[in-house]
This record gives C-alpha cells, sequence and structure tokens, in this order.
C-alpha cells in the first residue's frame, strides 16, 4: 500500500492520456470518463478511511525522503478535500454528456476535464509548496483550454482575462517561493513550518512573504479586492465547465490560504491574520451585494461563490480549533452544493431558454421536479438544520465569537440572509410567477440532467445528517492545523 | 505565391540530418551532463521546423504521415508508464533504479530507467511542438 497516495493523482491522469489516443469516439470517451470518475471516489474514500484510521499518510516520490524529496501528504484536510472533489466531479461530468454539445465532447474535452482534476488532486495532496505551483499550473492550464472550448465570441473575450490574472498570479507565486526559500531554505511544507516556528525575531520580511502568498492565493481564491475577474470568466462557459470551475477552482486557492496560514506564516497573526479577517468581511459583503444587484442566474450564483470565499477565510482566519473545523465543514459543503446549484441553474437555462430572471417564470409547472430540488439546494446552501450548510456556519460563528470578532460575525448573519434572498429570488421569479413557456414551446428538455444533481442533493443532506462523523473528521483535520507539529513529525518523521 | 528556395531546400536537406544526429546525441547526454529528453525533444522538432519551412505542410505530412496528437499522448503513456513501473516492485512511485552492463562493442554502460522516462519526455515535447507549429501553419 506504499503507493496508495498517488492513486488519485494518477488514476484521472491515465484516463486523460487514454482519452487523447481516440478523440472521435464519443461513447468510449464518456465510459471511460464515468468509470474513472467512479474509481476516483472509490480510492479518495477508501484513502479517507485510511487517514482516520491510521493517522496522516505520507509517500515520498522517487523514494527521496523529505525535505530533499517532494513527498505527498495525505493528511486529514487533504483526503476530505479530495473525497469532495471525486464525489463532485463525477456527477458533473455526467452532466456534461448531456449538455455540453457533439463538438466538444469530439475535441478533448474529457482529456482535459481529466488533467483538471489531476491538478485539483495534486493541489490538495502535495507537501511541497513548489509542487503545489506545478500542480496549480497543470490545474490553470487544463481550465485555460476548457474556458475557451468551443469558441464562442463571450467565451474568448472572457477567457482572455481570465488567462491575463492567472499568468500575472502565477508569475507572483513564483516570486513568493522564491523569496520563501532564499529566507527559510526550504520548500518542503513542514520544514517551512519547523523553521518558521524556530524562529524568534518577528521577522518582517516573513509578514511580507506572507503577504505576498496571500495576494497569489487571493487572485486564484477571488478575495476582496482580488475577485474581479471572476464574476464574468466564470459565466462564460457552458454550464458543467462553470460548475467544476465554481465548485473546484477557487477552493484550491482558498485551500492554499487555509494551508500556508496555518501550517506555515503563524509568526505575526496580529497581522496577517487580523489582515485576513478583515479581508474576508469584505468580500462577504462584495459578493453579496453582487448576488443582491444582479437579474442574471448565472451572475447570482457566481457572486455566491464569492461570498463563500469569505465565510471560509473568516474561518480560517479566527486560528481557533472550532473556527477552523467549522471552515474545513464549509469548504466541503461549499463544495459539493456550488457544484449542484450551477448543475440546477444549467438545467434550469436550458428549460427556460434564458438565464434572465426577468424573462423566466412559472417554471416549476413544468418542471416540479428541478423546482423543489432547487429549493432543497437553496435551503441547504443558507443551513437550515437539518442541511449540510448549517453546522459549518455555527462552527465558523463560535470560533468568531472565541477570538472576539464580533463585528464580522455580525457582518456574516447579514451576509447569510441576504445570500438566501438572492437565491430565493431565483426560486420566486424563476419558478415561481407567470408561467412564460407553455410545454408545446419549451426549448430544451431536462431529462436525464436531474440526476447528477440529485445525487449531489443526497450528498449534501448526507453530510448535514451525518454531521457527526463529518465533524470528528473535521476536528481531526483542525486540530492538525492548529497545531503543525502534529505535521511537521508525520512528514518529517523525527 | 511562389518563392525560390533551392538554397533553402538544398541546405535543409542535409543538416537535418546533422540536427537529428545532435538531438539524438543531447538526448542521451542528458544523463549526467546538459542534454536529455526536453532539449533532445526540442532539438528534433527545430529539424521537422526547418523542413517545413524548407518545404511546405503538404510535403511534411506526406514524408511524416504522423499524427502528432497521438505522439503526445504516447510519450505521457510512456513517462507515467515508468513512474508506475516501480509498483511492481513496492517502492514509491517514479522510483528510478540503473545498473551496468557490458556489451560485445560498445563496452560497460550504463543503463537506467531514468531513459525510459526521458523517451516519454522526448516524445512529448516532439509531439507537442509540431501540433502547435502545425496548427498555426494551417490556420492561413
Amino acid at each position: 500500500m506504499t503507493n496508495l497516495l498517488i492513486w488519485p493523482i494518477l488514476l484521472p491522469l491515465l484516463t486523460g492520456i487514454l482519452l487523447l489516443f481516440a478523440p472521435k469516439q464519443i461513447r468510449f470517451q464518456r465510459v471511460l470518463s464515468a468509470i474513472s470518475g467512479a474509481g476516483l471516489i472509490a480510492v479518495t474514500v477508501f484513502i479517507l478511511l485510511t487517514v482516520r484510521d491510521g493517522g496522516i499518510q505520507t509517500l515520498e516520490l522517487g523514494g527521496w525522503t523529505p525535505p530533499f524529496g517532494i513527498v505527498l501528504v495525505g493528511d486529514m484536510l487533504a483526503s476530505l478535500l479530495t473525497t469532495t472533489t471525486a464525489v463532485v466531479s463525477l456527477p458533473i461530468v455526467i452532466f456534461a454528456m448531456s449538455t455540453i454539445g457533439k463538438e466538444r465532447e469530439q475535441f478533448y474535452f474529457y482529456a482535459f476535464y481529466q488533467f483538471l482534476i489531476t491538478g485539483v488532486m495534486g493541489a490538495f495532496l502535495t507537501g511541497d509548496i513548489f509542487n503545489l505551483f506545478v500542480f496549480f499550473e497543470v490545474m490553470l492550464i487544463s481550465s485555460y483550454i476548457l474556458i475557451v472550448h468551443g469558441g464562442t465570441k463571450i467565451q474568448l473575450r472572457e477567457s482572455f482575462k481570465y488567462v491575463l490574472v492567472n499568468v500575472i498570479s502565477s508569475a507572483f507565486f513564483v516570486v513568493a517561493v522564491a523569496y520563501l526559500y532564499a529566507v527559510t531554505g526550504t520548500l518542503n511544507m513542514a520544514q517551512l513550518s519547523q523553521r518558521i516556528g524556530s524562529l524568534d525575531s518577528d521577522a518582517p520580511i516573513l509578514t511580507v512573504i506572507a503577504v505576498l502568498f496571500l495576494i497569489v492565493f487571493g487572485l486564484k481564491g477571488a478575495l476582496f479586492p482580488l475577485y474581479f475577474w471572476l464574476p464574468a470568466s466564470y459565466t462564460a462557459p457552458p454550464s458543467a465547465i462553470a460548475a467544476v470551475f465554481g465548485a473546484l477552482l477557487t477552493k484550491v486557492g482558498m485551500y492554499s490560504i487555509f494551508r500556508t496560514y496555518t501550517i506555515i506564516f503563524t509568526h505575526d497573526t496580529g497581522f496577517t491574520h487580523q489582515l485576513l479577517a478583515v479581508l474576508a468581511a469584505c468580500t462577504m459583503v462584495i459578493g453579496v451585494i453582487g448576488a443582491v444587484a444582479h437579474q442574471d442566474v448565472k451572475k447570482i450564483l457566481v457572486y455566491n461563490v464569492i461570498v463563500a470565499v469569505g465565510f471560509v477565510l473568516f474561518g480560517v482566519s479566527t486560528l481557533t480549533e472550532t473556527g477552523m473545523a467549522g471552515a474545513v465543514f464549509y469548504l466541503i459543503h461549499d463544495i459539493v452544493i456550488k457544484g449542484a446549484l450551477f448543475l440546477l441553474l444549467g438545467a434550469m437555462i436550458i428549460a427556460a431558454g434564458t438565464s434572465h430572471l426577468r424573462n423566466m417564470g412559472g417554471l416549476i409547472k413544468h418542471h416540479p421536479r428541478l423546482g423543489w430540488m432547487f429549493f432543497t439546494a437553496v435551503m441547504a446552501l443558507v443551513g437550515v438544520p437539518p442541511l449540510s450548510g448549517f453546522v459549518g456556519k455555527l462552527l465558523i460563528i463560535q470560533g468568531g465569537a472565541q477570538d472576539g470578532q464580533y463585528i464580522i460575525i455580525a457582518v456574516m448573519m447579514a451576509a447569510s440572509l441576504l445570500v438566501l434572498y438572492s437565491m430565493i429570488r431565483i426560486f420566486l421569479y424563476g419558478f415561481y410567477g407567470r408561467i412564460r413557456l407553455e410545454k408545446a414551446d419549451q426549448h430544451g428538455s431536462t431529462k436525464g440532467l436531474l440526476l447528477p444533481c440529485a445525487f449531489l442533493i443526497a450528498v449534501s443532506a448526507f453530510i448535514g445528517l451525518g454531521a457527526e462523523s463529518v465533524y470528528q473528521m473535521a476536528a481531526t483535520a483542525a486540530q492538525t492545523l492548529h497545531d503543525p507539529q502534529i505535521y511537521i513529525d508525520a512528514v518529517l518523521k523525527e | 505565391m511562389k518563392s525560390n528556395d533551392v538554397i533553402l531546400q538544398t541546405v535543409a536537406n542535409i543538416v537535418l540530418f546533422i540536427i537529428l544526429m545532435f538531438s539524438v546525441f543531447l538526448f542521451f547526454n542528458g544523463h549526467h551532463e546538459p542534454g536529455g529528453g526536453f532539449i533532445g525533444g526540442l532539438m528534433t522538432s527545430s529539424a521537422l521546423v526547418l523542413l517545413l519551412l524548407a518545404y511546405d505542410l503538404e510535403t511534411v505530412k506526406r514524408i511524416l504521415p504522423v499524427d502528432f496528437k497521438l505522439v503526445t499522448a504516447a510519450g505521457l503513456l510512456v513517462a507515467v508508464g515508468t513512474g508506475m513501473g516501480s509498483f511492481f516492485f513496492g517502492a514509491p512511485f517514479l522510483s528510478q533504479t540503473y545498473d551496468y552492463f557490458h556489451f560485445p562493442v560498445l563496452g560497460e554502460l550504463e543503463l537506467a530507467t531514468a531513459l525510459i522516462f526521458d523517451v516519454g519526455v522526448y516524445l512529448v515535447v516532439v509531439g507537442i511542438t509540431l501540433t502547435i507549429i502545425q496548427t498555426i501553419g494551417e490556420d492561413r
């Protein structure tokens, strides 16, 4: 079982490579993608259980011991996130099969989807900060292709901005890593943590590096004031691609902030984590303003992605075990529910033939199941108790209270209410209201689209109802983050 | 547009092989000294690009009737495959090994599994470069 940890990276990579051989065989592409997706869920769940029972797992690539070689680290946070990624990626690819169109299917869509998952998995699992950069690039290059894939006018326009922003932030990433290496002499996260922890002076240069990393990951994770590129570029591609972007890509940026701001940069929390808390609050406010202001359903949802970034990072910034456990829990919940909502809105746009609320109405008459599933997903997003959003938010608020951030807690509560308002508006105007379309002039059928959505909502309900066991795992993850010594011991084996 | 490329074509016919030989040299040199699959691959593709410049896309496609996208895929498969070879020996992913062998004419040589990985890199680089060049070339 030495090589267990490589499988979440290897499986999508191998699948992607095999898919490159026969781009025109749609059947082969679909079947292999589905099988690999199911396999990925099995592997990641197995890793999750292994980590739960056996503690942190590591894999020294090529047999080189850390800190010299690159090490993969499967701690609780990483294995929870890889499992969630696998669980979300399968329904999205199944949704894509019936919506993405034959042209795209024949042009390497599935292969690049697999490469994207490879990058995401690798970013979660790696224990080396330069390797994190490499997996970021794997993920980003695939995402450049997916965002422009199909080459419609709006996609070409938005992808240009998207590529530009990300290339610049990648350049900053390398600069930040170089600074960090120059100051500490290592790139292994465990050793970084050890060395920074043992510095006795407060080392202002490290604070500069920490902020530089915050800029880089803030750009990728859409943190205020660096979120500006996100709304337009996430609305450009087709629903299935938007879903994987909204559910996963920003989360990798958030995960990286999570990792660096808990394990590595804890030398000057008075400045860095206060900054993070304030930015998180601003992100919530900006996101929620956008979500309330817009009339286009895709835009509303995309701004809600930004709100969630604020919630999670506020949890991180409290640096309390409760707050971080809440942030982990909310992050997992958000990946699942954003995936579900993007898919549901995709189905809704197909049914209504438009993404603008003013032109929709009365969809519930012909699409009752879609309507009620959407309602359930909204309730889960906002955090109505039995569903998955509640526990995470509660813990984040508790953590914030322990840290004494009452103003930001108030902002968060208000933001939550407005999120509910913005989403329920879609329900009221889109599903209720005057019927715009009779059965005869429906634009498309939502047949076969509801199954993946139902699966994701079921997962969300499972996270909510089985909150006890998920909370246990989130708490373990938070414990590792709160006490880096556990992580250091597991990786460096001293 | 028909231009007179006699000099370029004549030179290219000969230089092509020199570049190809040098790329092979670079490829094998890479194990201990500067060189390797990436640079060797780039050198090979530069030879083919020279051919593209001297003649045109159709001629080169006739000489080399290969789908370079498949070359890329094959290269990736070889590279990842060598990484996975270590699974059979219970060693971590990407582990490599080497040994010394005696050959009849060449004498004692070091053979390393990293070489197979490099073959994969070589194929990927050649495949990607030529896919890009051909795609840009076809656009006109």
